[in-house]
């Protein structure tokens, strides 16, 4: 009996991408997507049910359909697209929602998979060099996102204590980059205008996006729980990466530098965050030791996570946005799905 | 030293995970249900069956929920890792990861984990040099003492202004054993643009427990830490060779957790290279600084080289003294030492540079030769 599997967020890239991978897998029968808008990949024998951001439509979901695991990828870390409330809604609320489902009784649920960000460790001038997943923070978080995140974090810790039957497996990405996701990151590095703090350079740490994804796939197949940095080995500074992608630079002053930054944004000519301005002063780095342990191997260096991406970006410079293959409807997938004209074996 | 650990973390982990299945400790026993539990019962497949199991025929299907539950049981790691509550952190967990060098071939740049780079160290060690031999005349005593591989902290008084004692042992441990040595200061230097660029790539990491910890035991090498901060960077002349407070024994706890010795340094000459004769208390804080010093240096090259004079040095003689290695018969890894045992071992040290310090006083002739 293989196992019965629901997503969140099937419409953004990684819902959609672990989608398409597990239905590969024999050992997922049931793969449900849950999404606020269409799926933007061609899915095969995953179904798509729509929902609200917040997901009150879940409990329902999740009891009917008796699904044992939970991956749950729709947090969302980019600020640049939401707004500070939507950003509540989807990630605390929605969360909250979710794990209710999940914990209700009759519940099915035995493994929840939740996606994180490594934004909850923040970045000061306080921090170590490397922050380990028990490293506290070295300051109160100040940013909307930073505060969210840790509000979900509670939420899956909780969970996570009151049902000692679930396994719970939660991962704390680094700034990801890859060909297919957007980041603010990705954005500026793309369009070969990078931000500095004038006088500072600091480390980074990236993650390709297939080294997430797999990651999220490997904690789910294995059922490991428990709580995991990931991130590209080493740490680069800001100026090599701009190297890498032969990017200009865009300087902010070290002082006033929200300020200017916004108007840079304004401009049109940057992408930027609050959580970028602390980043792009001290750096992080994450600690990945544990997730190693587990048996789980990245693919890419952090200079390698760069160098991958800015091929791509490459790419697509020269031939073009590849025009979109696929496009959702509904009644073709329920004709595939549920027809008893089709053949299946 | 890892062979050693491998027997007392087995018997570690085995322990925890019975303390865990009878206490209330949730993730021993997730792992143990996820065993026990079957995900879904036989019932299951036939009220769901037929409909939505499309296209994979049963056998393989029952072969690989077999895989699948075998695999659960890989993870011997698993009371470690759990999700709740995060444990408390054991080094054990840690120590046997080997350490793999910098592996990524292609990289652009030289800047290691720490923000150090060994180009922008090589500037730096020709710019020094002649600071070293023909402005500071640096002379070592017991060298030798230093270890030639494996951690260590190297503990020293401070001085001056602006400190040029960091710099200088740096140099010289670097120029005389050709080991690098980690510097570690004040966060406050993380704060401010270029500087914390320069300081970085130079050797400078943040004086943070989990830093030295890396540095030392992880990484093997010799981290510079002076324990009393910027109080003996702050003091006036007529204080001078007078060890301020040593912090709170921080530097102690984690020379114990690393499993490193702690080599003390006796440094003369810092105090009379840039010594403070008034602070200004007002400036300070409106710059953002931890003190805004008139210093004899201002006073002696400012009128002749203006602002440029404020960071020159007087060419006092510069001598260290390396003293024997402390090395402290507690069991490393632990999360915490017993907080007067650790204090008294500090105490012990700066008592030991104090004394050192008047010897070379009482032994010098002249501030300017030695």
């Amino acid at each position: 009996m293989g196992r019965r599997v629901l997503i969140t967020g099937v419409d953004k890239f990684w819902g959609g991408r672990i989608a398409q991978t597990l239905e590969q897998d024999p050992d997922f029968d049931v793969i449900l997507g849950m999404g606020t808008k269409e799926p933007q990949v061609a899915l095969e024998r995953a179904e798509f049910v729509r929902s609200d951001q917040a997901y009150s439509i879940l409990s329902r979901i999740v009891k009917a359909t008796h699904v044992d695991t939970i991956i749950h990828t729709f947090v969302v870390t980019n600020t640049s697209e939401v707004s500070s409330r939507s950003l509540h809604e989807t990630n605390v609320i929605g969360t909250m929602n979710l794990l209710a489902a999940a914990g209700q009784r009759g519940s099915m649920v035995r493994q929840v998979v939740v996606k994180s960000s490594s934004n909850v460790y923040g970045a000061t001038e306080n921090d170590p060099t490397w922050f380990r997943e028990e490293t506290p923070r070295s300051k109160p978080a100040r940013s909307r996102l930073e505060r969210s995140l840790l509000d979900v974090e509670q939420l899956v810790k909780d969970f996570a204590e009151d049902n000692p039957a679930t396994v719970v497996s939660m991962v704390r990405c680094a700034n990801v980059l890859g060909s297919e996701i957007t980041t603010p990151t990705s954005a500026n590095l793309a369009r070969t205008l990078a931000p500095v703090i004038v006088g500072f350079d600091p480390l980074m740490q990236f993650v390709h996006e297939q080294d997430v994804v797999d990651c999220l796939l490997h904690l789910t197949r294995k059922r490991i729980p428990g709580l995991y940095n990931l991130a590209g080995d080493e740490k680069i500074p800001w100026s090599e990466v701009i190297n890498i992608c032969g990017a200009r630079i865009a300087p902010i002053p070290a002082y006033g530098t929200m300020n200017v930054a916004s108007l840079l944004v304004r401009l049109g000519l940057i992408n930027f965050t609050p959580e970028m301005e602390p980043l792009l002063r001290y750096g992080r780095g994450i600690d990945t030791t544990r997730i190693k342990r587990t048996g789980f191997e990245l693919q890419h260096t952090t200079a390698g996570t760069v160098r991958s991406f800015i091929k791509a970006v490459r790419l697509k410079k020269n031939i073009g946005n590849e025009p979109q293959s696929y496009i959702y409807e509904h009644d073709i997938e329920q004709f595939f799905r549920h027809s008893p004209a089709i053949v299946r074996n | 030293m890892v062979t050693n650990k491998t027997p007392s973390k087995e018997t570690n982990s085995s322990v925890s995970s019975r303390t865990q299945r009878s206490g209330r400790q949730p993730q021993g026993s997730s792992f143990d249900a996820a065993n026990e539990i079957p995900l879904i019962g036989k019932h299951d497949s036939e009220r769901y069956g037929g409909r939505t199991d499309s296209h994979i025929d049963a056998d393989s299907r029952a072969e690989s929920h077999i895989d699948a539950d075998s695999t659960i049981q890989v993870d011997s790691n698993n009371i470690a890792t759990s999700l709740v509550p995060v444990p408390p952190f054991s080094d054990k967990e840690y120590d046997q990861v080997e350490e793999e060098p910098a592996c990524d071939k292609d990289r652009l740049g030289d800047v290691d984990e720490w923000g150090r780079s060994e180009h922008m160290r090589e500037i730096t060690r020709q710019l020094m040099d002649p600071f070293y031999n023909h402005w500071f005349r640096v002379e070592w005593e017991g060298l030798e003492k230093i270890p030639k591989e494996g951690g260590a902290l190297l503990v020293a008084n401070h001085a001056g202004a602006i400190p040029p004692d960091a710099p200088i042992i740096m140099h010289g441990v670097e120029k005389e054993l050709g080991r690098p040595v980690y510097g570690l200061a004040d966060y406050w230097f993380r704060t401010i643009p270029i500087v914390n660029v320069m300081w970085s790539r130079m050797g400078g990491v943040t004086a943070h427990p989990d830093n030295a910890l890396r540095i030392m035991r992880d990484n093997q090498q010799l981290a510079l830490v002076f324990p009393e901060g910027t109080k003996a960077t702050s003091k006036s002349f007529s204080d001078r060779y007078r060890l301020r407070r040593f912090g709170r024994g921080g530097f102690v706890e984690i020379a114990m957790r690393a499993g490193a010795p702690i080599i003390p340094l006796a440094v003369v000459g810092a105090e009379e290279a840039m010594p403070i004769l008034y602070r200004v208390p007002g400036i300070a804080s409106m710059l953002n600084l931890p003190y805004f010093p008139i210093t004899g240096n201002m006073l002696a090259f400012g009128p002749l080289l203006g602002p440029l004079g404020w960071f020159l040095y007087f060419p006092v003689k510069f001598k260290i003294k390396v003293l024997d290695p402390i090395y402290y018969d507690v069991e490393p890894g632990q999360d915490r030492y017993s907080k007067s045992f650790v204090m008294e071992e500090a105490e012990q040290v700066r008592t030991l540079i104090q004394e050192t310090l008047y010897d070379m006083l009482r032994d010098r002739k002249s501030i300017l030769n030695g």
